[in-house]
């Protein structure tokens, strides 16, 4: 039995109390979040449906849709290895600066996103560390795809690996040696008893690090030189649209944005609510 | 397989978890690591099972060098405390886990893989149980599969530990009893940890008594029982009580008393010793037999076995005296003075524990 709190415990406060902090939040959670996604859509369709496809369907639109999704499809991969390696890394082994390291990950989640693209900005910039030893080889980094992917690779890390340490931690070292006891190698291992074991953590992770990739504004902002049909990313399409004052447009385009958010939300429930246990959140119930 | 530990040593940090351990066991034996908590028991069985690296010494499977061959080569039937079934495999496909990671050459064929595997699940009495995972199991029967599946290796050795710690009381006594049963029929050697001396005494060939990193005593439950070698083995291997005192020219007095017990001559002692003595071997003597003088505290019966317990009149120890019930008689159940004499008694130095 949960520790669920009941109309009828002993903790229980007076009933105009109880209902004004309800009160108090459902209002908070209609104006702040309902009432903004209604309008998203509302004003999205404000010129009706034609309006709205030939905005989705714009070359720079296209173009825009495009990028993100190889964002995305670079991104997410890549720190699915990264959090897996070093989620095995901290919880498997024992090594001098673990502590930093684990500080470290959490890095991206306290840093300004802004900052993080300056950082790319002045290593890979024209003006930056490596600017004439790239600009030698015309390799272009800044306001270039590599860029983009860079910066969200540096946001969107901590989400897989965040994920997945408490739950290796609960889960402890004793089926893998049990494995290896048994003849298993690295393969067999990790293929037929970690990754079955993680495995729907993992793909939680790798969830809310697509949402966050396909979402990032701030560090790409930067990094992107905002060049239309080259270097905007759907976020930053829908600024430059809103700044352009084509509002409708602006609107249609965020209401892909939105979509994507909602979408992520129903399979975040789905998991929680089916695989709850074996997600970390709330692996410490064993 | 024989195995032979020769001054194994292992050190984390400051703390020494084991003191340069030698043990032979012979093929087939089945061992019990038997110590407190903290003792090096289960540091011990990992060294051996090549969880655990130790930082000097040789460990011998047969006669062959296994110190530096890695756990995955060692090939030792492991079975952990809280088992480790692989949580998303069923129980057949948890006992088949080490067959099907054989390298490909060395791996039975799928039908060859199904019959051992059945044949294991009959043998743990989990026949019907196959496709079950382990959730959906009770203690005693996750036990049974992880014994299954570390059987399964063809292991060289059997290592088990604590395997009756996470289960309850009754369960446990049975289990007892059934895997003294599967190693009489399978010969496997087998070393397994335990903190509770009865499940060591009753289960083991020979029990290995630790304590702070280094072995204490090893020998049969009985030899342990009745003759320890020191006054931790005694202490920590069923009741009994310590008194001490002084020894000289075969004689002991306890202290503050002036009573004089004989020392038998097997026993060469001298100087501040302790004189240890069991509950069942102590005897009520007449007044003029010399014994130890106490008086009465308590009389206690319970599932059929009666004890006094007895204030020592001297150094003010408590003893407990087993009593059969004929012996009872007209005893005052308070405050009567009465004397024992130990009929079977141990004596170590003082001053060592």
């Amino acid at each position: 039995m949960l520790t669920e709190s009941h109309a009828d415990s002993a903790l229980s406060e007076p009933a105009w109390l109880r209902w004004t902090l309800i009160g108090i939040v459902v209002v908070a959670m209609l104006g702040l979040i309902a009432l903004p996604l209604a309008l998203v859509a509302v004003e999205a369709l404000a010129q009706g449906w034609v309006a709205y496809f030939s905005a989705i369907s714009d070359r720079d639109t296209v173009a825009a849709i495009k990028l993100t999704l190889l964002v995305a499809a670079i991104t997410v991969p890549l720190n699915a290895v990264f959090g897996i390696a070093a989620a095995w890394s901290i919880t498997k082994y024992e090594f001098p600066g673990k502590r930093l390291l684990l500080a470290l990950i959490d890095l991206p989640f306290a840093i300004s996103p802004v900052v993080a693209g300056l950082v790319f900005v002045l290593l890979f910039g024209a003006q930056g560390w490596f600017g004439d030893w790239l600009a030698e080889r015309d390799l272009q980094i800044i306001f270039a795809t590599p860029g983009i992917v860079l910066a969200t690779v540096f946001i969107t890390f901590p989400f897989v690996a965040r994920e997945l340490i408490p739950l290796m931690q609960a889960q402890g070292r004793d089926e893998e040696e049990a494995a290896v006891s048994l003849g298993a190698n690295g393969w067999t291992l990790f293929w037929r008893v970690t990754l079955p074991n993680i495995k729907w953590a993992l793909l939680y992770g790798v969830l809310l690090c697509n949402a966050r990739a396909m979402g990032e504004f701030g560090a790409v902002s930067v990094v992107s030189g905002h060049i239309r049909g080259l270097t905007n990313t759907l976020p930053l399409h829908v600024e430059i649209l809103h700044n352009e004052f084509s509002f409708a447009a602006a609107f249609a385009v965020a209401s892909l944005l939105t979509l994507l958010a909602l979408v992520t939300l129903l399979i975040k429930i789905w998991l929680e609510a089916r695989h709850g246990d074996a997600l970390a959140v709330r692996a410490g119930r064993h | 397989m024989d195995l032979h530990l020769q001054s194994l040593r292992k050190q984390f940090g400051a703390t020494v978890a084991l003191h340069d351990v030698d043990l032979d066991v012979r093929s087939g034996e089945l061992v019990a690591l038997l110590g407190p908590s903290g003792s090096g028991k289960t540091t011990l069985l990992r060294a051996i099972a090549g969880l655990l690296p130790v930082d000097s010494g040789r460990i011998l499977f047969g006669a062959r060098d296994a110190t530096g061959v890695s756990l995955r080569d060692r090939r030792v039937g492991f079975v952990f405390q809280h088992y480790a079934l692989f949580r998303h495999l069923d129980v057949f496909e948890n006992i088949a886990f080490g067959l099907r990671s054989r390298p490909r050459r060395e791996r039975p064929a799928p039908a060859e893989i199904s019959r051992r595997v059945n044949e294991l699940l009959a043998r743990v009495q989990l026949a019907d149980l196959g496709s079950r995972l382990p959730d959906q199991l009770s203690g005693g029967q996750r036990q049974r599969v992880a014994l299954a599946r570390a059987m399964a290796i063809d292991p060289t050795l059997l290592l088990l530990d604590e395997p009756f710690g996470a289960l309850d009381a009754k369960v446990r006594v049975e289990l007892r009893r059934w895997l003294r049963q599967i190693h009489d029929d399978t010969g496997y050697t087998t070393l397994f940890v335990t903190h509770d001396q009865e499940e060591a005494m009753e289960l083991a060939d020979r029990v290995v008594v630790l304590n702070r990193g280094r072995i204490e005593q090893v020998g049969t439950p009985d030899e342990i029982y009745r003759r320890p070698v020191s006054s931790f083995v005694f202490d920590f291997i069923g009741r009994g009580a310590q008194i001490a005192g002084h020894a000289r020219d075969g004689r002991f007095t306890p202290q503050g008393s002036d009573v004089m017990l004989p020392i038998p001559e097997r026993v060469r002692i001298d100087g501040p010793a302790l004189l240890s003595v069991r509950p069942h071997d102590l005897q009520i003597v007449g007044p003029d037999a010399g014994g130890l003088r106490g008086r009465i505290r308590q009389l206690r019966t319970l599932a059929g076995r009666t004890t006094l317990d007895v204030e020592m009149a001297g150094p003010g120890v408590t003893l407990e005296v087993d009593l059969a019930s004929d012996q009872i008689g007209d005893l005052q159940p308070q405050g009567e003075w009465i004397h024992l004499a130990p009929t079977h008694a141990s004596w170590f130095p003082a001053g060592r524990s």
